[in-house]
């Protein structure tokens, strides 16, 4: 039995079932993080005094990060491009370099994380480093998240790609569409935690 | 939105997505540079907010391909916004408003 | 595996697929692992009417404390151990894991997936003329994700200190405090909050894309549109709270203090953390989808009454646009009402007024769906089937439950009313003679579909009347208890407090109510599984009910529909002026006038 419109669009809406359903779990995770955001405000404006973000945290380290996240979206954008244009070496190319800005990433959180703890700075320490903590931290968990999946793409997942290439590509496409988010967050998070 | 896209619809796109990385790393190095300014919390945090706002809406634009995508998307993503707005704000707005007495 | 086609809902005949794809399978694909949303409804519906079990249980045995306080339970008594009842008789302790967990169970375990889960499951897709859920395979991981938390939240009552006891709001300070289950329970909550997430995703992809050929948005039955915008509740309130969890699990594990204000004292003792933390941001964030979550319980039951109510009044549903147009204002508004759970929390008077405004506002689509539905009887020709028994009688008992939500709206009104006896009547009768009646009348109107086979009308009859009584004798004096002033969580029931002397023997009649409701519940229990093998056998639509869920066989295949339906007219053709038959499905090509 087969599921309408997973892979052709329905015309009226013009769109696929996983189109939709990406996009509404972002919708999900828009609100998830926002109670965070909201949970920094209200912590923030609770507080007696509110370090700096750059004298606490490493802002050179986390600036590298960001260029880090947005270049993998470029690469995680040029790998489904690659599939759009058949070029399925090209797609393995930029998916697998997306994969390794990944890594970069957790690494360069591991060594932030690391100091800080060798500092005894933890989320016990104060309100500043709970949020930073469980706010990165979150947003990690859903970097390594998003490896997983592409890394699957990337892997066993890609045999799709045989035998019916068109639903490959919206696969492809919508874990692109979370791995953006993923980049997005850290585009507010960054500023918001480290240079406020 | 791109599904039955042609190979030069493809490479103009291509040709975007590379302008819009540049695009973000220098605003990322220009959101670095003002932060050592130093300036008054409400314009640091206005000058933040804009220029992530800027670099959000890019990757969302072009990225994730929001400019081109349908009204069922749009409309869940306006609802989104406003219930993020609600929980972003009202507890805030309540912590200032304490009972006097 | 080839593409679809541009055409609507093409379900692909039933026996098709037999030939074609799939070889048989096996007990545990078929039955247990199934992706098929007809047996994830009903293990969703069984899960969740077991626990509702298991919920009412626990409050039977709150009920004998509170109608004689400090009295030993005798024969069950000692059963749970010297911690808990020493010699039988209850400890405050226990009496607080008994209510948090009540309160838990029955909302997160019972009533949403039996409501959601389980009717939702079950009859969206045939509503809708679709062979399944957009995505089953999350449909089934949806369901695993409840059991799950399920089980997590029956294993805290086994860790040193029991359960969860902070009430199922845990509330900051005492929660970050409280013993290891309060830690199963935020565990168990994100288990639950992700088998919603999953669950709401599908539902709306589903209605929006696998509509049946014709089946446009205002064809669509009633009982569809509460689901869609039930599911945006759950998808976009839950995630606070799932937030919240996390930070409360932080402020517990790694000793944050998000929400532990500075210089907390307890027991004498100045507490080790950093402080800097705000315990009303717990309030928001879980109030930000506790409020939305009240209308997860209600709207589901609109739903299901209003397919009852057309059908066993052969009339159209009055007012149908007007009763849609409500549902998604309802669902608009529901986000920004929550504070009026919050109106002691220091609040000044610009925002109590504002969340007193929005609350006076949310009423006006509340009203709108129940006097449609009012209306709706009017002129019928009432069919009193079992189904339609429950149907009516949500409707007065809704009335009341909504009524007296009004004064606890109103931040003055609420002033005497917060927190006490007069709130838990409140939202029981909305959720208990409201919601539960409702689903009654879903498991009666359904299980044909479901089995094939009609349940007795006479046990039904038999569970229904001594259950209106009963549980009116439960719920009704704990306004007059409330008005006097009688704090809930009280584990005396306010039995030390000299003001409450006159109200108090209440107390032993709300009691003998809630074991006598029990025993009514046995004819149902017997009706159910005897039914299974026993009921009167029938065919595709036994009610002569329009939807097309009634095209399908009785129990409908895999795939749901032997030939691909199309909706041809509106969901509630009843009794059209011309025509032989007094109801023409929207799944009937033509009609000879008579």
């Amino acid at each position: 039995m087969e599921i309408p419109y997973t892979v052709a669009e329905r015309p009226d809406t013009g769109l696929n079932n996983g189109k939709i359903g990406i996009w509404l779990f972002l919708a999900s995770e828009v609100m998830l993080f926002g109670a965070l955001f909201a949970t920094y405000l209200m912590m923030r404006t609770g507080a007696v005094t509110w370090p700096r973000g750059d004298s606490i945290l490493n802002v050179p380290l986390a600036t590298i990060n960001t260029v880090v996240l947005i270049s993998s979206s470029v690469t995680m954008v040029m790998a489904w491009a690659s599939l759009k244009r058949n070029d399925f070496g090209k797609f393995r190319l930029f998916m697998g370099l997306t994969v390794l800005a990944g890594f970069g990433f957790l690494g360069i959180k591991y060594v932030e994380y690391t100091t800080k703890f060798h500092h005894g700075l933890f989320p016990s320490t104060n309100t500043f480093l709970a949020i930073y903590f469980t706010l990165t931290g979150l947003h990690g968990l859903h970097v390594i998240g998003g490896m997983a999946i592409n890394a699957y793409l990337w892997g066993p997942g890609s045999k799709l790609w045989k035998t019916n290439p068109e639903h490959f590509t919206n696969r492809v496409e919508n874990s692109g569409l979370f791995w953006h988010f993923v980049d997005l967050v850290w585009i507010f998070l960054f500023p918001i935690l480290y240079l406020l | 939105m791109g599904h039955h896209a042609s190979s030069a619809d493809i490479d103009r796109q291509v040709k975007t997505y590379i302008l819009i990385f540049v695009t973000l790393l220098v605003l990322t190095m220009v959101t670095v540079a003002v932060s050592r300014l130093h300036l008054p919390v409400a314009g640091a945090v206005a000058v933040a907010l804009i220029v992530a706002s800027i670099k959000g809406s890019l990757v969302a634009g072009y990225f994730m391909h929001l400019l081109s995508e349908r009204k069922l998307i749009y409309w869940v993503l306006g609802f989104t916004v406003a219930f993020f707005l609600a929980v972003l704000l009202l507890p805030l707005w309540t912590h200032f408003d304490p009972i006097t007495n | 595996m080839a593409t679809t086609e541009l055409a609507p809902a093409h379900a692909g005949a039933a026996h098709d697929h037999e030939h074609a794809e799939h070889p048989e399978l096996g007990f545990w694909r078929k039955y247990v692992f199934s992706t098929d949303h007809k047996t994830i409804g009903i293990q969703y519906a069984v899960t969740g009417l077991l626990f509702l079990f298991f919920g009412f249980c626990l409050v039977m045995l709150m009920r004998w404390q509170l109608a004689f306080p400090g009295r030993a339970l005798p024969l069950i008594g000692k059963l749970f151990g010297e911690a808990r009842m020493p010699g039988g008789s209850m400890l405050p302790e226990f009496y607080n894991e008994l209510g948090a967990m009540h309160g838990t169970i029955m909302v997160f375990l019972g009533v949403v997936p039996l409501a959601v889960g389980g009717f939702g499951n079950f009859v969206l897709p045939l509503q809708i003329g679709a062979p399944d859920m957009a995505f089953p395979k999350i449909n089934m991981a949806s369901y695993w994700s409840y059991f799950l938390g399920g089980i997590t939240m029956l294993a805290s009552f086994f860790v040193p200190g029991g359960a969860a006891q902070s009430g199922w709001t845990s509330y900051a300070p005492l929660s970050v405090i409280a013993g290891e289950g309060q830690t199963i329970w935020l565990i168990g909550m994100i288990f639950l909050i992700t088998s919603s997430l999953l669950g709401s995703i599908n539902f709306i992809v589903t209605t929006v894309q696998l509509r049946a050929k014709g089946l446009s948005y205002f064809r669509l039955p009633f009982f569809c549109w509460a689901q869609l915008v039930t599911s945006f509740l759950l998808l976009l309130a839950f995630p606070p709270l799932e937030a919240a969890g996390i930070l409360q699990l932080m402020d517990r594990l790694a000793g944050s203090s998000f929400f532990m204000p500075s210089g907390l004292v307890v027991s004498g003792q100045a507490l080790a953390y950093s402080g800097g933390g705000n315990p009303i941001l717990w309030q928001h964030l879980f109030w930000f989808l506790a409020h939305p979550e009240v209308y997860v319980l209600i709207l589901p039951a609109f739903g299901i009454v209003a397919e009852v109510v057309a059908n066993n009044t052969r009339k159209p549903l009055f007012g149908y646009k007007i009763m849609v147009y409500s549902l998604w204002f309802l669902g608009f508004m529901s986000f920004i009402v929550w504070a009026h759970h919050m109106f002691f929390t220091g609040m000044g008077t610009t925002m109590a007024t504002f969340f007193q405004t929005t609350t006076m506002i949310i009423s006006i689509p509340s009203v709108a769906l129940l006097t449609s539905l009012l209306i709706s009887l009017w002129g019928g020709s009432i069919r009193f089937t079992t189904p339609m028994l429950f149907a009516l009688a949500f409707l007065p008992m809704f009335g009341i439950g909504g009524l007296t939500g009004l004064p606890l709206g109103l931040s003055a009104a609420d002033i005497p009313l917060h927190d006490t006896y007069y709130v838990i009547g409140h939202f029981h009768y909305v959720v208990a003679p409201g919601t539960l009646f409702a689903l009654f009348a879903g498991i009666y109107y359904w299980y044909p579909k479901a089995t094939g086979r009609m349940m007795s009308e006479r046990l039904g009859k038999l569970h229904f009347w001594p259950s209106l009584l009963f549980i009116n004798g439960i719920f009704m004096p704990m306004f007059i208890q409330g008005m006097a002033g009688v704090s809930r969580r009280l584990y005396d029931g306010g039995a030390s407090y000299d003001f409450a002397k006159d109200v108090i023997h209440w107390n032993v009649f709300m009691s003998m109510s809630a074991w006598c409701l029990a025993i009514a519940q046995i004819p149902f229990v017997i009706n159910f599984f005897w039914s299974i093998k026993h009921g009167k056998k029938v065919g595709d639509n036994p009610w002569a009910a329009t939807t097309l869920e009634w095209a399908a066989p009785s129990p409908p295949p895999h795939g749901n529909f032997l030939t691909p339906p199309e909706a041809y007219r509106g969901p509630y053709e009843y009794s059209v002026p011309g025509h032989s038959t007094d109801y023409t499905p929207q799944f009937q090509s033509e009609q000879k006038a008579s």
